[in-house]
Parts: C-alpha cells; structure tokens; sequence
C-alpha cells in the first residue's frame, strides 16, 4: 500500500514534469534560435517572457479584449497574440541598441565581443523587470481560466487542464516551427546564418535582418511559451531572473547551438523541477534547477545533443 | 612597477579628507545616510572590479558574498548575540570560503557559462534563505551599549566606518594594479592560454583576486546589514544587488581603482533620490536607473567614465601617458639555468598518442631531442605538428604514452608548470597581450624565472636585445606591430621565461624573404646561448639550412626521422609532403 502511493506520487511528478517541462522546452527553444543564430546570450529573455505573460494577461483577463473568445478559447489565443507583440518588441530593441553589439563581426570574435552584449542585455533585463514594476505593479497575478482548477484523470493521475493544454500548444509551436526552419527560405537563411555568417553572407543573406528576425523570433517564441504559462501560475514582474536560469540549463543540456536539443533540455529541466517536489521542499525546487544547471556545465558543456563546446 | 604609487595615496587620501569634511558638514540625516551608501556601493564595485575588472571573467553573482556577509552578521546578532564588530569579521570568512568553494566549482568554466554561473549562486541562496524562514531579520536595538554592537544614533559614525572600509579596498586594489600579481591578471584577461604558457598559473591567481573580492563583497554587504538593521533575502541575495555592482564598476571605469568610486558616487544618489522624489509612484525606478546607466555605457563609452576622461585629457595634453619608466639598462645577459651534458637527450616522447573523437591526431609518436639542437618538425596541414606541441606544454594530455623532460615526467602537467621546468612555447597564430607594451608582454613571461619585478624586467630588457628589438620598440603597444615585430616579441616573451627548450610553432610564417634571413639568424643566436629549440614549419628550404634534424608527421605518425639530408630524399617523406618537384630540385638540396 504505502509503496503503491510512492509510485502514484512519483508518476503524477512525472507527469506534471512532463507537462511543465514541453512550456520550457518551447521557451528554450526561442532562447537556442538566438544563441544559434546570433550567438548572443540573452540575459533579457526571461524579462521577454514576462512581456509575453503580461501581455497575455491584459488581453484576456486585465482588459479582456479577448473576453468574447470565453474562458476557454480566449486564454489559447491571448497567448498567441503575445508572440506577435513580443516579436515586435524584440525586433525593435534590437535594431536600434542589440545590433550595435552584436553581428557577424561578434560572432567570429573571441571572449572580447561577447563582453559588450552580456552586459547590454544585463541592462535590458534591468529597465524591462524594473519597468514592469512600474507599468504592472508588483502584485502576482495569472490569466483566469476555468481550466486552471479543473483536471482530467488517467487513472490515479491528474492532468491539470490548463497545463496539458498549454503542453499540447507548446509541441504544436515546436514542430510548426521546426517545420518553418526546415521548410522555408527564410528559415533556411536562419539556419545558414547561424551554421556560418561570412559564408551565409557571401552567397546572398542579408545576415543582419537575418539576426533581426531571428532576435525577435526568439523572444516571441518565448512570449508565447509565457502567455501559456500566465495561466498556469502566478507572476510579477521580477519573475524573468528566475526563469532565465531554467531557460540556460535547458538550453545548454540540450546544447548551446542546437535548436530541437533545446526542447528536449526543456522537457528534462522541467522533469527535474518537479520530481524534486518529491524530495525537497516545495521552495527549493528552483534551487534544485540551478545545482542541475551547474551539474551540467561543469560535467558536459556541450550538453547532450550540442556541438559547441566553448570551455576549452 | 610602485614608481608613482605615492600621487595615489595623496589622490586617496584627499578623497578621503574631502569626504569627511562635506560628510560633516552636511546635516540632512538622509543625506547622511546616502554619503555612507555610496560608500558601501563603491566597495561592491571595488570587490567586482577585483575579479571581473582586473581578471576579465565576468560576474553576475556577487550578490553572493554580499549577501552571505551580511546574514552571518545579522544571525550571529540575532542568534548569539555577538556584536557586528566581530560578527562582520566572521561574515568575511564565511565570504571567503564560498568565494574559495565557488571558485573551484566555477572557474573550470570561461564566457558565457562563468557569467551564468555566477548568476546562479545567490538566486539559490536567496531560496534557501527563504526556505530557513529568514524572510526578514531585524537587529535588536542594544540601548545599553550601542557603541559596543556598532549602533549609533549619529549616521555620520556608520560614514566614517564606510570611509575606512572603502579607502582599504582602494589600497588593496591600486596595489593588486601595481604588482606582478595584477599585470598577471591583466594578461590572463587578454589571453589566457598565452598566460599560462608564459608561466602563469591562472587558476591560483583567479582564486586569489575571488578571495579578494568576496572579501570585500561581504564585509559590505555586513556592514550594509548593521547600517539598514532589517534585511531580507531580496534585499541581500537579489538580481538587483550584483546588478548594482556590475553597474558602478562599468560606469565608473573598469579595472581601475577610482572606477567604482566614481560610477557610484553618480549613479547611487541619483538612483536614491529619484525612489525618493517617485518611488512611491514608480517603484522600480532604481532599476530603470541601474539599467539605462549600464544601457548607455555600454554604446558610449564601454570602458567606462574614467577611461573616457583620462583618454580626453591625454588628447589635450593635461595629463602625459604614464611616460616609459626609466629601463634597467641591459648590460647583462639573460641568465640561463643549469643545464645537462650536451647531445644527450632533453625530451623524449614514447608512444605518445591523442585522439580527438575519432581523428588521431597524434598516433603513437616516439622521438627525442637531444640537448642544444635546432630539431625541426614538419609535415602538411592537419599531421598533428601543433597537437604535438599542445601535448608537450600541457595543453593537451596524450592519451597514451610517455612525455619526460630532462627526466621528469612532462605528461598531464599544466602549461604553467611545464614552463616552470623550462618549457617555452610560442604560437602558430600569435598570441600577444595586445593592450600591453612589447616590454611588459615580454615582463609577463620573465615573472616565472624571476624572483623579484626588477629581475623581471631585466631579464624581460635581455631577451629583447637577444632578439634584436631595440629600445625605442620596446615601449610601443603591441597593436601596430609588423608580423615580424609580434613574432620576435613572441620569442622574447618565451625566451624572458630562461627556458631550456624552446616550442616555435610555424614562427617563419608569414615573414619576406629578407625578414626570414634575419629571423633564422635569431634562432641560431638563441640556440647559440644553449636554448633547446624544437620548431615547427612549412618552408622546407628554409628548413634544410635551420635544422640539425628532422622529424616528418603525416596523419599524426611520425613517417620519417633523421638529419634532413636523409630525410629529404626519403620515398615516404617525398610521397606525403614534398611532393615531385622536391624531387626535381633534390638532386641539390642545400642550394
């Protein structure tokens, strides 16, 4: 009896993990298509996806534009509008203060280039978070939807309503925009950019509009895997610090430069997230994400499916 | 290296002086309170700028320290009773350990993964405080003797304490900017893999500027503590407060002292007045102010105001660059270490092998060179030359087999202690501290055979004259040097180091004919003095005349090995590398 509730436990962890984890690995995803592309990290992203989840909020719950679409369409496509608007954002800050930091010129360079954009968006992170405060308050909110309290059951097993289907958007935007990188000329261009940018440029791509829909691409990707969480669980706007932590380790267990590798560091780093509830305290379990983030740089750089290596 | 330290005391000490006077002259408690703020930030800076500043490794998480001092201060209060006088001690310590534990953890890592590292640590640490249940601390009010538990009613008393805290970092830094310890630093943030093989253990002087800088981070962060008397993981552990210290530095000028003075004596009282005029209307505005600063430093002027400033009063002639301090005149030789009998073998290679995934770039190569040879290595692109040299130095470790120096084993040592035996290398694409003059890139290599900083910069002076770049280069900036210029300084960085055996990788490259005559006249020089040399090359003619012997690689084996009489008329080497218009041009070789 007591093992059969130790494997229930274990099993709704695992599911919740997984459920959990296909959000992160969609918001890891849009974090890889900037370091792949452009090879920038983005200490801004998780204040992008802060964006996303506000805007989500004021769309269906704050201003409820979206209120006629019901509790049930209107948070799906708050979310999805949160990608456009983000996308936008992004696009701008990066042509007018990211691109003067970044580029081709960048990503040949060695630790020196690198400097100058860490910093850049470390100052970004600052304005956005703090600028939140002003704009959004600091009190934490989420996107109601009826589907947040409600579950379906698999035997033992609860699935959260508003989780699974946030995880079955978060698949369905990975493989749509697998399908755009693989498919597309434009996505082709990206992927081309990102595998070599003085070659890229030599044979016809414009590799700083490459860089620029790449950037907001990125965040956009991000603000939808926000929007998506907005009605998960609650939020401030400081929550961009933690997240950007989460969003690293999946992204370099996946490997740094591999796009789909982010998604299924994604997944892990939310499996890991939530089996820890199993052993720790329910506030450790961010912690328990950083000891894994660290676990991973220290002992596998290039993470399981990664090809960059920078350590050495 | 201490000629003109005395003009920065005085600076200091007027800094100090002016301080206390406007400090007591202002009577505005609140003013009070952010004159000691100031303070406080500015030694935050200070402890960043000694790590990311001077070191280049950057540091998201000095909240750490920060926050680590001043809850060990605060608990031990709280807790025990013990009184912030020797609770801020204590908190230093406990500062220190984790800066030692982090460091151990986190310096295998460079860039990106050491910035995010480092941003990890005090987000945890604010869980885990959270988690113990310490959301808020307050200091008991001591009525009876608020002296003895550092409390006073006059703010003025906590400014002078800060005063003291802050004027010792600034000692402690301008002399860490002073020594072979900072110039160390300064060329590990250039090029680390040149530091090392110039005989600089990077990973002990990292550690100590982190022992350093965690010092100092948690004595601020304790005496931050005793100033606010409440704290709250958020306030000690948050984003904001290793964002704060990052921002001072950079604002001010990084990597130098008066840097995070300046960036926060401007950035800290605009960033409180303004929470105080709008904070209540706009609560984030410290951090919009904290990130529109770091914003526009970074696209103005990204070594921050100091740099801006001085490089401004260098153009109009207000300030001379520090002139060139007066060079030990060189009457000396380079002095060389003891050596073994000619013509037996220096280093010896058995069966040495390395693989990278499935390439074998170095497959079971054996070969020695005896004492006092000019032994060349040659093969076509991609034999595995370089890798052999990585292997030997200690960049690299073989996979198998055997690498013995004079004796001593050589395999699985670090770069730094191989050029601590006598090991010099210099590399296929120079690697030269390119913020640095010829002479003090040279100075860095001599530190390894040097006891003191004057028989350093002899012995630096000597293998400048050995390689024949006269004074008038030896104080130009490496940044506009010929091919030929950054190559001999190369060789006098690894010459400066006294080694016995000296690495040339692909040193002719690149070099005129003419430049390649004088060159080779310089090896011959070098090797004349006793100096081992192995190199590696292309150019077989050249080759020919330089080398006492040859060994050939072609797909990391070694195919042929002997005087390069033989070995150019061997099939094999003829087959893999010279080809057949070698073989036209063989019948005379030494033409």
């Amino acid at each position: 009896m007591e093992l059969q509730w130790v494997l229930i436990d274990t099993l709704q962890a695992l599911a919740a993990g997984l459920l959990v984890g296909g959000t992160y690995g969609l918001m890891c995803v849009g974090l890889g298509i900037i370091f792949g592309v452009m090879r920038v990290v983005n200490f801004a992203h998780g204040d992008f996806m802060m964006l996303g989840m506000y805007a989500a909020y004021y769309l269906v719950t704050g201003f409820g534009v979206l209120a006629f679409l019901g509790p049930y369409a209107g948070p799906i496509v708050g979310a999805a509008l949160a990608g456009p608007i983000v996308f936008a954002i992004g696009w701008l800050l990066h042509r007018f203060l990211i691109a003067k930091v970044t580029g081709a010129r960048v990503v040949a360079a060695e630790a020196e280039g690198h400097y100058a954009q860490i910093i850049l968006t470390l100052g970004i992170a600052l304005v956005l978070a703090n600028g939140g405060l002003i704009l959004f308050g600091s009190l934490p909110i989420s996107v109601q939807t009826p589907l947040s309290r409600q579950s379906w059951e698999l035997g033992e097993i609860l699935f959260n309503q508003a989780r699974t289907v946030a995880f079955a958007l978060a698949i369905l935007c990975t493989v749509l925009l697998y399908l755009f990188l693989a498919r597309t000329t434009l996505g082709k261009a990206l992927r081309a950019a990102a595998d070599n940018p003085i070659a890229a440029s030599y044979v016809g791509v414009d590799v700083d509009r490459c860089h620029r829909f790449a950037f907001g691409l990125g965040v956009g990707i991000t603000a939808v895997a926000g929007g998506l969480i907005a009605s998960t669980q609650s939020f401030q706007p400081y929550i961009g610090f933690d997240f950007v932590i989460v969003m690293y380790a999946g992204v370099v267990l996946g490997g740094l430069g591999s796009i789909l590798g982010a998604f299924w560091g994604g997944l892990i780093i939310g499996v890991v997230q939530q089996m820890s509830t199993l052993v720790l305290p329910y506030q450790l379990q961010n912690t328990a994400i950083f000891v894994v983030f660290l676990l991973i740089v220290f002992f596998r750089p290039s993470g399981i499916f990664g090809r960059v290596a920078e350590r050495a | 290296m201490l000629a003109g330290i005395g003009r920065h005391y005085a600076g200091i000490a007027l800094f100090a002086a002016a301080y206390l006077l406007v400090g007591f002259l202002v009577s505005n408690s609140y003013y009070q309170l952010i004159m000691t703020l100031v303070l406080l930030w500015a030694t935050m800076g200070l402890a960043w700028n000694m790590l990311s500043g001077y070191s280049g490794l950057i540091s998201f998480g000095h909240a750490a320290f920060f926050g680590l001092g001043g809850y060990t201060m605060t608990l031990l209060f709280v807790k025990f009773g013990i009184s912030p006088w020797l609770g801020i001690p204590l908190g230093v310590l406990v500062g220190v350990v984790a800066g030692i534990v982090i460091g151990i953890v986190t310096f295998r890592l460079r860039g990106h993964y050491f910035a995010l590292s480092m941003l990890a640590y005090p987000l945890a640490m604010l869980y885990v405080f959270e988690w113990l249940g310490y959301q808020e601390v307050t200091l008991p009010m001591m009525r009876d003797a608020p002296a003895l538990y550092a409390q006073f009613s006059d703010p003025r008393a906590y400014m002078v304490i800060a005063l003291a805290l802050v004027v010792a970092c600034m000692l402690v830094s301008l002399h860490v900017e002073r020594s072979r310890f900072g110039m160390s630093l300064n060329a590990i943030k250039q090029n680390e893999p040149a530091a090392e093989a110039a005989g600089i253990n990077a990973l002990a002087l990292k550690m100590r500027a982190m022992v350093l800088s965690a010092g100092m981070a948690a004595a601020a962060g304790g005496l931050y503590a005793a100033v606010q008397l409440v704290i709250t993981p958020q306030s000690m552990f948050g984003m904001l407060i290793s964002a704060q210290a990052l921002v001072v530095s950079l604002f001010g000028g990084v990597g130098v002292f008066w840097g995070p003075v300046i960036g926060s004596a401007i950035l800290v009282p605009l960033a409180e007045a303004l929470h105080a005029e709008l904070g209540h209307i706009l609560p984030g505005i410290q951090g919009v102010v904290y990130g529109v600063a770091i914003i526009v430093i970074i696209l103005c002027a990204p070594e921050g105001i100091y740099w801006r400033i001085r490089d401004r009063m260098v153009a109009r002639g207000m300030e001379k660059p520090a002139p060139p301090a007066p060079r030990v005149a060189t009457e000396a030789a380079l002095p060389l270490r003891p050596r073994g009998s000619p013509d037996k073998p220096l280093l010896v290679l058995d069966g040495v092998r390395r693989a990278f995934g499935g390439l074998k770039a170095v497959d079971e190569v054996s070969l020695s060179v005896v004492e006092g040879a000019i032994h060349g290595v040659i093969g076509p692109n991609g034999a595995g030359k370089t890798t052999l040299f990585n292997l030997i130095n200690g960049f690299l470790k073989p996979d198998a087999g055997d690498i013995s120096f004079a004796g001593s084993k050589l395999a699985g040592l670090k770069p730094h202690a191989a050029c601590r035996l006598g090991v010099g290398r210099t590399f296929q694409v120079v690697r030269a501290f390119p913020r640095l003059t010829v002479l003090d890139n040279v100075v860095v290599g001599a530190y390894v055979g040097a006891s003191s900083d004057a028989e350093a910069e002899r012995n630096a002076c000597a293998a400048l004259e050995l390689v024949g770049m006269a004074d008038e280069q030896a104080g130009a900036v490496v940044h506009g040097l010929t091919i030929k210029q950054l190559r001999l300084m190369e060789l006098a960085r690894a010459l400066a180091s006294r080694p016995r055996l000296l690495l040339l990788d692909e040193t002719l490259a690149g070099l005129g004919h003419d430049e390649l005559a004088d060159v080779l006249d310089i090896i011959r020089r070098v090797n004349g003095t006793g100096v081992t040399v192995v190199i590696i090359e292309h150019t077989m003619h050249a080759m020919v005349k330089l080398a006492d012997r040859f060994s050939v690689l072609d797909h990391g084996r070694l195919i042929a090995e002997g005087p390069p009489a033989d070995v150019v008329k061997n099939p094999a080497v003829i087959e893999a590398y010279l080809g057949k218009k070698w073989m036209d041009r063989a019948r005379d070789p030494l033409a």
